[in-house]
């Protein structure tokens, strides 16, 4: 399988994006400017600061042409991945319900943690077991999911958390613990850990492999 | 026309830079400062005004977390 990763000014996870992918398939970078997607079978949005994150996170990126190409790919069931930067574009462009606010720190995170597969039926999530603890990376300033109370109630009862922090591991104050979520169709699926700083046990975990495995699951 | 556009966050919705604000405050000598909130705003020029609140809601302000304000200047 070929996997794309976007590439906006900015972005800086998309070579590693690419490498994580490439433990599983083929990868190519595909230019934010470029309109077309070409014969991809699935979509990498990486982590950064697209477009220097100006005006809000993810407000800018989601308006260049490859976004609309995978809005159409993501339309049709195609598998899309958002991490970090990624995710914060997804909700921005209404591909995921919710919003990013600033860490309740305040402060630039950067560290290990454990998140739980709380949705094994998503295109990203497939290969792992429900409850399963991944250990996987966060490293952000805006990564507090938030969603106004009508809507998280929505989220919770559809099954729409794809990930939680474990228990007292919540790094930013991030509501019900959510890590990651995935839209109702379950093929576009963000979250804030890094899964793919997590495919090598040099840097200490391989379990971030895990998402990139499902996306080849769900495509068989 | 020439528009502004504040932009802040939802009542209710945690804002951090709001209250770092809030706690440097007494630090410099300004007491009895109480719930900051720290927004944003964007000047432009504008053809057609009627225009501008779906330009804010599209891409200024994201309704789910921030409240728009529309103010013509000229």
């Amino acid at each position: 399988m070929k996997f794309g990763v976007l590439r906006f000014p900015g972005s800086c996870d998309e070579v590693d994006a690419a490498h994580a992918c490439e433990r599983i398939g083929d990868a190519e970078i595909i230019w934010h400017g470029d309109e077309s997607i070409g014969d991809v079978d699935a979509i990498v949005i990486p982590g950064g600061f697209s477009y220097g994150d100006y005006l809000r996170v993810g407000s800018i990126a989601r308006f260049a042409p490859a976004m609309e190409a995978v809005a159409r790919f993501a339309q049709e069931g195609g598998p899309v991945l958002g991490i970090c930067n990624g995710f914060q574009v997804l909700c921005e462009a209404g591909m995921l319900p919710g919003a990013l606010l600033p860490n309740r720190s305040l402060r630039f995170l950067c560290r290990q943690v454990g998140i739980e597969v709380v949705d094994a039926g998503s295109a990203w999530t497939r290969a792992c077991e429900p409850g399963e603890v991944l250990s996987i990376p966060v490293k952000h300033t805006t990564g507090c999911f938030f969603a106004p109370p009508e809507q998280l109630e929505a989220i919770e009862a559809s099954g729409q958390v794809a990930f939680r922090y474990a228990p007292g591991e919540n790094p930013n104050g991030s509501v019900n613990d959510i890590a990651g979520v995935r839209n109702e169709a379950g093929n576009v699926v963000g979250l804030m850990p890094h899964p793919e700083h997590a495919v090598d046990e040099l840097t200490g975990s391989v379990d971030g492999l895990r998402l990139f495995e499902s996306a080849a699951l769900a495509l068989a | 026309m020439l528009a502004r556009v504040l932009i802040r966050p939802k009542e209710g919705i945690l804002d951090p830079q709001g209250k770092a604000v809030e706690r440097a405050l007494p630090t410099l000598g300004f007491e009895g400062v109480g719930d900051v909130r720290v927004g944003r705003m964007v000047e432009l020029e504008i053809d057609d005004e009627s225009r501008l609140p779906e330009l804010c809601e599209k891409l200024l302000a994201n309704p789910l977390i921030e409240d728009f304000e529309i103010e013509s200047v000229e």
